[in-house]
């Protein structure tokens, strides 16, 4: 095994194994811990998370392209999540996007030059009752404008 | 007008509900240990039952019935999967009770295990809750302190742990036997029927899954009895739903209300209505996969079998309103784009179907439309419609077959315009 997750993260591992009587049920929750601890899942911590719960490193690596939330690069220090659904666009989704696009200069998918900022539309996030919404990291804020867009990016540190 | 809420805080209340203290204050957890102490486990089953308590995922199947399909004995383990994945485009109210109410679900929990004989629950969240992942990890950590939760649940002998699960962004695992295979520690791939969850789910061993409004609404049914159960509802449907409302709407949230309340009730006179200035075209009842109904067919009752017969679905009651300033073809787009992304591709019609519709609403919208397109979308719809192994063709196909048949013209006016915007 490679030196790169720490020992927190697998002691932290190894307690959520044992929430299952099979080791490979444990995945997702590990996977999430360490991209937590590392940013993104890397080759190498694909292969470590296998050798931790006994598995083959391309059944982690199908998780990990599976899901949307795993990530295989490093993003931006702020993830901004901007749901594109119906019922956000029915609020005003769109000016919100557009606003975001001029001012951070980039598209949905990409990162700002400085490694400030990752753009990413998604779907539904739940949180319809206060469309348009987004994510900051896993910071819901509902009822957005450009205007409170503007706000939240400059509180951003 | 309002009904005692069930299921959430009561309005106005301003402490902290997902606090063990203050839950067990208003009564919270009397049920369970009553329960524990004094019924069988048959007894609660045939309560449930008798209270025809449908599943409040989005299939409506009545859970006392699930409950009963799962083998007796104990030669395996058995297992309760609570559904939080809340995927739905349009439904925010299982964050409500994880968020707010979590012992409610908690002590939903304990019934449904007592009554089925289940030791290990899984509480599988969609991962984007994470901050509400956390707070009901908080209590069950309370739960557990108070020997609500583990070895000797209430001193009562029975013994019942439960575990907080995230998911990572799927839309298809909150199909059931998909979050089975997330669980597992795999891609949530549907699973072929039968052999059902009940016999064959979680780690092959037999498996209840549930809602979490599902669960939620057990404490107050075992206390009132099926018969006022029913009696909050409609004979077949009974309880309270959590409606989410949400679009176009002056007063967009989440309303508890009788199954069986008018559509036009909850969005004229509960969510106040239309903003100043617009007019209602149409109303989506319950999530994104439901079909569309026009503005004048909105008199329907939200119960499961008054929306089929009137060619929809109540599924997770997530209404969604949408105006007459609404461009159709925007909301088309983003029908067909959101299941295209949510395909998980295993079956043929579905993969390619839903990414075929999605590219023809997007030639459409750029302008590049040509005679026959419509007419080809509702025939993709129709070739992926019962084709596939779970239900995610057919919510792809459904609304999207339903606006180019009611909204046709409307369609039709916007193509045009797309295409003259080009030339």
């Amino acid at each position: 095994m490679s030196a790169g997750l720490s020992d927190a993260l697998k002691i932290r591992s190894a307690a959520l194994a044992a929430h299952y009587p099979r080791k490979q049920a444990a995945l997702l929750p590990v996977l999430h811990a360490v991209q937590a601890e590392l940013g993104c899942i890397t080759p190498e911590a694909e292969r470590d998370v296998a050798a931790l719960l006994g598995i083959k490193p391309i059944q982690v690596r199908e998780a990990v392209t599976f899901y949307t939330m795993f990530r295989r690069r490093p993003i931006g220090r702020y993830h901004l999540q901007v749901c594109d659904n119906l019922s956000c666009g029915l609020r005003g989704t769109g000016a919100v996007l557009e606003h975001l696009r001029r001012r951070l200069g980039i598209e949905p998918g990409q990162t700002t030059a400085d490694g400030r900022f990752t753009l990413t539309t998604v779907e539904c996030l739940g949180a319809c009752e206060n469309a348009p919404c987004l994510m900051v990291d896993f910071e819901y804020h509902g009822n957005v404008d450009p205007d409170t867009v503007d706000k939240l990016l400059d509180g951003l540190v | 007008m309002s009904v005692d809420k069930r299921l959430l805080p009561a309005d106005g209340e301003t402490a902290e509900l997902r606090r063990l203290a203050v839950y067990e204050g208003r009564g919270g957890y009397a049920v369970a240990r009553r329960v524990l102490a004094s019924l069988t486990p048959a007894q609660v089953l045939d309560e449930v039952k008798a209270a025809g308590l449908r599943g409040r995922g989005g299939a409506g199947f009545p859970a006392g019935l699930k409950w009963s399909f799962v083998p007796k004995g104990d030669e395996k383990p058995k297992y309760l999967c609570v559904n939080a994945d809340e995927g739905e485009p349009g439904t925010f109210k299982d964050k409500y009770i994880l968020g707010h109410n979590p012992h409610l679900l908690l002590e939903g929990i304990i019934l449904a295990c007592y009554a089925v004989g289940i030791h290990v629950a899984y509480i599988y969240i969609r991962g984007e809750y994470e901050m509400i992942a956390r707070r009901l990890e908080e209590a069950i950590a309370e739960a557990a302190a108070a020997g609500y939760l583990g070895p000797n649940v209430f001193g009562a002998g029975f013994a019942l742990n439960a575990f907080v699960h995230r998911g990572a962004g799927a839309y298809i695992c909150g199909e059931e036997t998909a979050l089975l295979e997330s669980l597992e520690g795999k891609r949530g791939w549907p699973r072929l029927k039968p052999p059902f969850p009940a016999v064959v789910g979680l780690f092959q061993s037999p498996t209840v899954i549930n809602n979490v409004e599902t669960l939620a609404n057990l404490p107050g049914l075992i206390r009132d009895g099926a018969a006022a159960f029913i009696a909050l509802g409609t004979p077949k449907d009974g309880g309270t739903r959590l409606f989410s409302v949400s679009g176009s709407v002056a007063r967009p949230g989440l309303y508890e209300l009788p199954v069986g309340t008018k559509l036009r009730e909850i969005v004229f006179t509960h969510a106040g209505g239309m903003p100043p200035g617009r007019t209602l075209r149409a109303v989506i009842p319950g999530g994104m996969s439901s079909p569309i109904l026009r503005a004048d067919e909105i008199d329907v009752a939200m119960d499961f079998d008054s929306l089929a017969a009137a060619g929809s679905m109540l599924g997770s009651a997530g209404v969604i309103v949408i105006d007459a300033e609404a461009s159709m073809l925007t909301i088309l787009k983003k029908i067909a784009a959101f299941y295209a992304h949510e395909s998980c591709g295993q079956c043929t019609p579905c993969r390619l179907g839903t990414s075929w519709m999605a590219k023809t609403v997007e030639r459409l919208a750029s302008g590049e439309g040509r005679p026959g397109d419509l007419d080809g979308l509702v025939r993709v719809a129709s070739n992926i419609k019962g084709r596939t192994l779970c239900p995610l063709g057919d919510a792809a196909a459904l609304p999207v077959q339903a606006v180019v048949a009611k909204f046709r013209a409307e369609l039709e006016a916007e193509i045009e315009r797309a295409a003259e915007g080009r030339e």
